[in-house]
């Protein structure tokens, strides 16, 4: 037996990729592989009061799409408006982080490393104190409203500031910077200096230059922070349920309803199976189109 | 023809307490193929980088055509550059990358497009417009990169060691071709290498720099068999240097006594004081005559061994000690092998005009 292994193992690269993946293998089928299975089955199975009827059905799908009825509308407008929060907190963490990236990639000559961990320090902290932070600075007696109500700029607190889609935007974006800021970095720092200075060399402005050179080459930083970010932010919840309102709910509110007080597994569950789909569309798309827009750097 | 098209009038460049170019002022004609040649960190890239824009100086002034450019921005400055790496750009094709830096001059397409195919023909890469920078060899860049700067028709070309990274067979081509393309284009180029062979066959003219100064500035052949000083006798070729001692002047000669050689009266080129005991005595190892047989031509006539030699191919190098000499002696010839020389004895003679008299540093 151990000599039929030992020869197996010796002989077989194969065999030795298993058994180095296994711990992670199993992990990975008993923490994602079951419970997804579990989540598309339950997807198409009927919540009749408290019992769940298995006769397999597309209904709950057809319940989610259906934008007429009242259920259907509210997903659908969900749906929408957790992918176009997404990309808004994407473009503004891309906005802020890139001028940063760009500073530490050109113009740090020393300790660069130690830059980059300075800048990624905040976010060290936990997430919920992150966001509990934000309320602070933006809630209705917070920093900001109370500073310039004293200051005598406003007379009352600036309602859009807090409990609104423009709440959950600048929370996550800030909760997210550090992950767009790494890959940004990369790829900025990838580019050789002389490929600028042949520009300037060329009679290109430092303004021209960026537009023809270092964007385009950084493109790839740019498209890997855009997914890195708007990847996890469309599920989010801990933001919107804090921080967002009613105004800014998402639809992954509204799955944790399903699954909590609704009791209503299979509609959360079709909810998060299109969710999921959604997702994995967008991210394709944006990935043929970058293929296109950089397949020769 | 303007004898100082480009003027350089006191330029210095620190970085902290490195003078990587220190108090620099020549100037360098119209149309002339000149060459900054040093040692790595002799400061000659840096005086590239001054010319083309990208380093400022800390003192001095740099004058192009008459005009002053020492705080002009690269992109205005009537320069272009072929990089070292020849910084092609990876996401645009060859077309594009030539046209890059055409956009300002407002040509029409036609014209645009024969500016192209006529510098795309100087380059000999016809056909080659669709092309990205990672389907090209290293020759093939490096024409791209020469392509991409003389479409501007720029007033000066520098060249940043272009031939550095190609491989020996390619150089020497690439040598050739870029003299002829600079006879036929008539651009005034500079030309930075720290490869001696390469500077001698290609140039006009050589500025020789070191620690940031320039050592000489001549033309190659002067360079050769006229060098100021130690530095450029040392740097350029291989070169024997005897101790010497100076005696009496009667104005055009000297009276030098090499060690161990003994005493001669010789030309006096860069007025060596009389009586000065730190001087030196270059010889060049092609100007020792050897002989297995006792030689009567050459002022000089000597008896040695050959104590080593290495062979080349086109020439043999031997190692051959004076009775008495502290180092061997180095002399190249074309004819003979080791085996010629029964015994490892032989003759060697030298001519009092070969003999080259500078001063110690």
């Amino acid at each position: 037996m151990i000599n039929w292994w030992n020869s197996l193992y010796s002989r077989s690269d194969n065999a030795k990729a298993y058994v180095l993946l296994s711990p992670a293998l199993i992990l990975v089928i008993l923490g994602m592989a079951v419970p997804l299975l579990a989540v598309f089955s339950v997807s198409f199975t009927t919540q009749a009061s408290f019992e769940i009827d298995y006769t397999p059905t597309f209904d709950r799908y057809i319940e989610f799409m259906d934008t007429s009825s009242r259920t259907g509308n509210v997903l659908t407008t969900l749906l929408g408006r957790s992918i176009s929060i997404s990309f808004l907190v994407a473009f503004f963490t891309l906005i802020t982080t890139y001028p940063v990236a760009y500073y530490v990639a050109f113009y740090v000559k020393k300790n660069k490393m130690l830059w980059l961990v300075l800048m990624t320090l905040p976010f060290w902290t936990s997430y919920l104190l992150r966001v509990f932070a934000w309320k602070l600075i933006l809630g209705h007696k917070g920093v900001i409203n109370a500073s310039l109500m004293t200051v005598g700029f406003i007379d009352e607190p600036l309602g859009f500031l807090m409990y609104s889609q423009t709440a959950v935007v600048i929370t996550l974006a800030h909760a997210w910077a550090a992950f767009a800021l790494l890959p940004l970095y990369v790829s900025l720092e990838k580019i050789d200096y002389s490929l600028i200075e042949a520009s300037h060399d060329l009679g290109c402005t430092k303004f021209e230059t960026f537009w023809r050179v270092v964007w385009p080459l950084s493109l790839p930083g740019v498209i890997g922070a855009v997914l890195i970010i708007f990847i996890p932010t469309v599920g989010d919840y801990v933001t919107p349920a804090l921080v967002g309102g009613t105004e800014g709910r998402m639809l992954s509110n509204m799955i944790q309803t399903y699954f909590g007080r609704a009791n209503n597994f299979p509609l959360g569950a079709a909810s998060a199976v299109i969710m999921l789909i959604s997702v994995a569309l967008v991210t394709i798309a944006v990935n043929v189109v970058t293929k296109r827009l950089t397949q020769r750097l | 023809m303007s004898e100082n098209f480009i003027d350089i009038r006191n330029i210095s460049r620190h970085f902290g307490t490195v003078k990587a170019v220190d108090d620099v002022s020549f100037s360098i004609k119209q149309g002339e193929f000149f060459s900054l040649l040093g040692p790595s960190g002799c400061g000659k890239t840096t005086l590239l980088r001054l010319l083309a824009g990208f380093e400022s100086a800390n003192q001095g002034e740099i004058f192009i055509d008459g005009v002053d450019v020492t705080t002009m921005p690269p992109n205005l400055r009537p320069t272009n550059m072929v990089f070292q790496n020849y910084a092609i750009f990876p996401h645009i094709n060859v077309k594009k990358n030539i046209e890059f830096g055409m956009r300002k001059e407002k040509l029409s397409k036609q014209e645009l497009e024969n500016r192209v195919q006529e510098v795309l023909s100087l380059v000999k890469l016809e056909g080659y417009e669709e092309r990205f920078s990672n389907q090209l060899s290293g020759g093939q860049r490096q024409r791209i990169a020469l392509a991409r700067a003389l479409i501007k028709r720029p007033k000066v070309l520098l060249l940043d060691e272009p031939l550095g990274a190609l491989d020996k067979k390619l150089r020497d081509e690439m040598q050739i071709e870029l003299r002829n393309l600079q006879k036929a284009v008539g651009i005034t180029f500079v030309f930075v290498t720290h490869d001696q062979s390469e500077s001698i066959s290609m140039s006009d003219r050589v500025a020789v720099m070191n620690e940031g100064q320039i050592q000489q500035i001549s033309d190659p052949h002067d360079l050769y068999y006229n060098p100021q000083n130690i530095f450029v006798s040392d740097f350029i070729g291989t070169t024997n240097f005897l101790s010497s001692s100076t005696g009496s002047s009667n104005g055009e000669n000297i009276m030098v006594k090499i060690d161990q050689i003994g005493e001669f009266s010789i030309k006096n080129k860069l007025n060596i004081p009389e009586n000065d005991n730190e001087t030196v005595v270059s010889i060049r190892p092609e100007a020792i005559v050897l002989s297995p047989s006792p030689i009567d031509k050459g002022d000089i006539v000597m008896e040695g061994t050959i104590e080593n030699s290495s062979y080349y191919g086109e020439l043999t190098s031997f190692y051959v000690r004076v009775q008495g000499a502290e180092n061997p002696l180095i002399a190249s010839s074309q004819r003979f092998d080791n085996n010629s020389f029964e015994g490892n004895k032989c003759y060697l003679s030298i001519n009092f005009e070969d003999i080259n008299l500078l001063k110690k540093e």
